[in-house]
């Protein structure tokens, strides 16, 4: 009885309570990487004044939003306009349950799993939950009931119900290959045939790379915030923590895309080259930190990207969806399918 | 412990369901809606169909409501609309309300047996199979059900291509 209550209620809950603990400053960290590597791209410094590099600044920004008034205009549809911030913030804080970060440790007798909730339709739920953030954000856009969130709510909702299609068509051809939903059987199975699946479906991770970015509206798809047409898109009525709760809600989405991507077609927590005896040493590094440094790579590309491409017109975005990406993947699709029929 | 995790998923879908009815308000109750799709997915869930209950959330929940919203924003609501409240389908309603009540009825007490949980059915089928309920699912679409699932792609596929058709720009 013990075991059950250890195994089923005491380990996930110490999990998720050390996952929310580290997100908070992780997400700040991210902002302020974001912020230094966008200056070094710029020829700037970057926040300087708090703390030794203003490595304290994420800190004094977050205490700054906290004590901010929080201001609700009065035209707003109060209900619609206090729940999306949560939506965001809990769409993108469900999937992330279901990331597997390592191998799991054995602890005082008890193995603890690398990831909170293995269900076996976990990459499929976490496409699920994470198209539910739209609604956060039309709702926000639209509650607001001024016009620049309400355009900004439109081009998000068009651009995000696109992309997930490109999305979703490229996960499958990886999935075909891994022949399982599970996120941890997805790595097991790269760890079986000894490759990363990127090798394999490299079109299928050029697609989904894209679409990763346009579908947590990134530059240089961030139709929904353009802050240079927008104002600042669907949150322009929003301050304060509210604010920030759609800020924690996008980088959380962010950090989740770097983690699929990582697990469908970067080994997720395997080291380099896991077919090659002679690098078994590798395996000295535990696995979580294989998995930490490939998200952190991608979190830099994240803002590499978003400090060298300039912002795609509306209509190119959605031709770029439409016209390329989707028949791209499918067709990616259709071959996938038909070189495991040649190969079987 | 199921059984009460049951009742109160079965109250959110209930409730929501009658409030996304009554609420005066479209985007209000296209609110209640997504969540009356979400506790559904949870019911899945429960029945141990993880598949079901994922592509409920993916595709209901996730796809098909956010289009429901984006038509009901751009359709600027009038007051006159949100007033008037049963318009004049409380005939047909009714109707078709009873035929409901009656068939459920005639399964809660005309034929007991038949909704009796039979343990050799569908559960233990489901998790016999190697590979869990999504394998079982689409093997099952693509040998048993083969037909009717692609008379449904083809009935989907006339329908976007009607939306396509009605929406062009006319030359």
């Amino acid at each position: 009885m013990t075991d059950f209550l250890i195994i089923n209620v005491v380990i996930p809950l110490v999990q998720i309570g050390v996952l929310l603990g580290i997100l908070g400053l992780a997400t700040g960290y991210i902002v302020y990487a974001e912020r230094k590597v966008l200056a070094f791209i710029q020829s700037r410094l970057g926040p300087m004044r708090v703390g030794p590099q203003g490595l304290l600044q994420p800190i004094a920004d977050t205490v700054k939003l906290l004590f901010k008034e929080d201001l609700i205009p009065g035209s707003v549809d109060k209900p619609i306009f206090l729940l999306a911030p949560v939506v965001v913030v809990a769409a993108a804080f469900t999937t992330l349950s279901l990331i597997p970060f390592g191998e799991g440790i054995t602890l005082l007798g008890y193995h603890i799993p690398g990831v909170i909730a293995d269900v076996n339709v976990g990459l499929l739920l976490i496409l699920g939950i994470s198209g539910l953030t739209t609604y956060g954000i039309i709702l926000g856009g639209w509650a607001s009931n001024s016009k620049y969130p309400l355009l900004g709510a439109m081009r998000a909702a068009a651009q995000m119900v696109s992309y997930e299609i490109a999305l979703t068509f490229s996960v499958l051809s990886g999935l075909m290959v891994a022949g399982t939903l599970s996120m941890v059987g997805i790595v097991e199975a790269q760890q079986n045939m000894g490759v990363w699946f990127v090798f394999i479906q490299p079109v299928a991770w050029g697609i989904f790379t894209i679409a990763m970015v346009a579908e947590t509206n990134r530059a240089p798809f961030d139709m929904a915030e353009a802050e240079s047409e927008l104002v600042g898109g669907f949150f322009t009525e929003y301050s304060g923590m509210r604010w920030a709760l759609f800020f924690l809600g996008e980088y959380t989405a962010m950090l989740v895309m770097a983690a699929i991507n990582v697990t469908l077609f970067w080994g997720g927590w395997l080291r380099p080259f896991p077919n090659v005896e002679a690098l078994a040493f590798l395996d000295m590094v535990p696995s979580g930190i294989w998995f930490l440094a490939k998200v952190i790579t991608f979190l830099y590309i994240y803002i590499w990207i978003r400090g060298t491409f300039p912002r795609y017109r509306y209509d190119q975005l959605m031709a770029l969806n439409w016209k390329s990406l989707i028949p791209l993947s499918i067709a990616n699709l259709l071959i996938t399918g038909l070189v495991m029929i040649l190969l079987a | 412990m199921e059984i009460y995790a049951f009742y109160a998923i079965a109250a959110v879908v209930l409730s929501s369901a009658v409030l996304m009815v009554t609420s005066r308000h479209l985007v209000h109750s296209v609110v209640y809606m997504v969540i009356s799709f979400v506790a559904v997915g949870a019911l899945f869930i429960l029945l141990e169909a993880e598949f079901v209950a994922a592509v409920q959330i993916l595709v209901y929940a996730g796809g098909i409501v956010v289009l429901f919203l984006f038509v009901v924003m751009l359709v600027n609501v009038s007051e006159t609309y949100q007033v008037e409240f049963l318009h004049r389908q409380w005939l047909p309603a009714t109707v078709l309300s009873m035929i409901l009540a009656a068939q459920i009825g005639f399964l809660l007490w005309g034929n007991a047996g038949g909704l009796a949980a039979d343990p050799s059915a569908s559960g233990s089928v489901l998790r016999a199979v190697e590979g869990g309920n999504t394998e079982t699912m689409g093997m099952t679409l693509y040998t048993d059900y083969l037909l009717p699932f692609e008379v449904a792609s083809v009935l989907l596929l006339v329908a976007m291509i009607g939306a396509i058709y009605l929406s062009r720009k006319r030359v």
